[in-house]
């Protein structure tokens, strides 16, 4: 596992030391190398790839609500609908889900499955309280009158927050389905793959989060 | 268009910002033949009537982009003139040049020369009888999409278009006519080499069609051009010391998923709830019992390696 260290660019260098020499050719250059050779990070390159790409969702919706979201249509504002003090709870469920992944991976790293299981099975209880919290916030909108057919506003609000939402609730599945396989297979090379690629994906949504409480939250009850 | 002014700056303002990187890529590929040999193979045909009527699509498309000029070119014969100009000059043509080109590497025979150039012939010329007339229709404010026309003056410019497409259709003809004499001449059009157009990148240094593990052993870079650097620097093709390929599996993951895929699509489409929401879960639940196959990679035996590539040494040796 020693090439785990190594990037998806060095190949290359990679190989100096140990490639063939042409036969018969004495000086002449290094054209293939003769033992196998395995860059192993693809996978969590190829997943900043993916989670640039969501990115770029996140800010086609961040860019809609912008445009949107003091268009009201004589419905009701930001500042009439927004809960913050529940809205603060939900933030610091999420920040702290964060931390408690941070906390299960310092644990893989360790090798000690039974404390990584338990850190991951806080972090998506947290998770699920955020999730829970902000469908009674939908539930409470919706039945307000305050649904996204109400106003551009609420459109753009709806389909911002609900795309995180469901971001968070696949993200829940993909930690199920992981803490699963740890316990079954152990922390193998692909579980520890597997957990760092949910870890980027997981502060991503916070990052994402502390986003939309600027921007749709802090800023919407803005006069 | 119609639109507000904000709108029409915006589509304005953007349409012309697209050329630029555009012209650096013609630039690009001048440069690229510039003082190089070139053959006038099939694939070469190809590229130069897809470099030439893709500038001129080009052009046509910065006039468009003109706020005032597309205010009245819209929906206009010129419009359709343009963008028949891009598609078939930038991505017809071009497919084609690379179908020619990499065929061979696919298939392990050339396609046949002759029929080739016909249909590159019939095509080119086709094109600019069929879609320059539109042109000059579409400036004398002919708009797209009409079954008929009353002015008998307009006549003549539709005949030469019609001449045209019949070229077009020869140009199709010729190329389907290729494909099957081809077929029949394999034999004599076989690639024994791997390398049919002395080649300058990697896929050439390998064998027609390239085996399984594609090469024998990992190439390491030095140039932008590696084969052509290793053909000028002494490259000795290996022929022992083989180690065991390592090699991802097969898998049906990726075609259940799209078959999922199109069932929710067409679900969503026709708001069959109930179907939509079983096919995704059904989405769900392949991508979850996926993960779970932990076993994805397989070794191909050094026997199997030397066995492969003695095949190709024959091969090699017998043709020279």
């Amino acid at each position: 596992m020693s090439e785990a260290t190594m990037s998806p660019f060095d190949n290359a260098t990679a190989g100096v030391g140990v490639t063939a020499v042409a036969t018969g050719a004495g000086a002449a250059p290094r054209f293939y190398l003769t033992r196998e050779h395995h860059p192993e990070n693809g996978t969590l390159f190829g997943f900043w790839l993916y989670l640039m790409s969501d990115c770029l969702v996140f800010a086609c919706l961040f860019a809609a609500y912008a445009v949107l979201g003091r268009s009201y249509a004589g419905g009701p504002t930001g500042g009439e609908l927004f809960d913050l003090p529940l809205v603060a709870v939900n933030t610091s469920l999420l920040l702290l889900s964060s931390i408690t992944y941070g906390f299960a991976m310092l644990e893989m790293q360790r090798g000690r499955l039974r404390a990584t299981l338990l850190w991951l099975g806080v972090t998506g209880l947290l998770g699920a309280g955020f999730i829970g919290i902000e469908l009674t916030e939908f539930a409470h909108l919706i039945h307000e009158g305050a649904g996204p057919h109400r106003s551009a506003f609420l459109s753009s609000f709806f389909t911002l927050v609900g795309t995180h939402g469901l971001h968070v609730t696949f993200g829940i599945v993909w930690l199920i389905t992981l803490m699963t396989q740890s316990a079954k297979h152990g922390l193998i090379p692909e579980n520890r793959r597997r957990l760092m690629c949910l870890s980027m994906f997981w502060h991503f949504l916070d990052v994402v989060w502390i986003g939309v409480f600027t921007v749709v939250y802090l800023m919407g009850v803005l006069p | 268009m119609g639109s507000g002014a904000s709108v029409n700056a915006f589509f304005g303002i953007t349409t012309m910002i697209i050329s630029i990187p555009t012209g650096a890529k013609i630039f690009n590929w001048l440069f690229t033949m510039y003082r190089g040999r070139i053959r006038f193979e099939v694939p070469m045909l190809w590229t130069i009537g897809f470099m030439i009527t893709f500038v001129i699509g080009g052009m046509t498309g910065v006039l468009l982009a003109v706020p005032p000029a597309d205010f009245a070119l819209h929906n206009s014969l010129f419009l359709v003139a343009h963008f028949h100009n891009v598609i078939i000059g930038g991505v017809l043509f071009g497919m084609m040049a690379g179908i020619t080109y990499w065929f061979p590497k696919a298939f392990g025979y050339k396609l046949d020369p002759f029929w080739g150039k016909c249909s590159f012939w019939f095509w080119l010329t086709g094109f600019w009888f069929a879609f320059m007339p539109l042109y000059v229709l579409g400036l004398m404010g002919v708009t797209r999409r009409l079954s008929h026309f009353d002015d008998p003056s307009l006549r003549i410019w539709f005949l030469i278009a019609a001449f045209g497409a019949v070229l077009i259709f020869l140009g199709i003809i010729s190329f389907l006519i290729q494909l099957f004499v081809s077929f029949r001449k394999r034999e004599s059009l076989r690639d024994t080499t791997g390398d049919p157009w002395d080649g300058r990148t990697l896929e050439w240094s390998t064998s027609s069609p390239p085996p399984a593990y594609n090469f024998a052993f990992t190439p390491v870079v030095h140039d932008n051009d590696t084969w052509a650097d290793m053909k000028k620097n002494g490259y000795v093709r290996p022929q022992g010391g083989f180690i065991p390929i390592h090699m991802p599996k097969n898998t049906g993951a990726g075609f259940v998923l799209a078959a999922l895929s199109a069932v929710m699509g067409f679900a969503l489409i026709w708001h069959m709830w109930l179907l939509a929401c079983a096919a995704f879960a059904a989405l769900l639940i392949s991508v979850i019992v996926h993960t779970f196959n932990y076993k994805r990679d397989f070794h191909i035996p050094a026997e199997e390696v030397l066995r492969v590539e003695g095949i190709r040494t024959r091969m090699l040796v017998s043709h020279v």
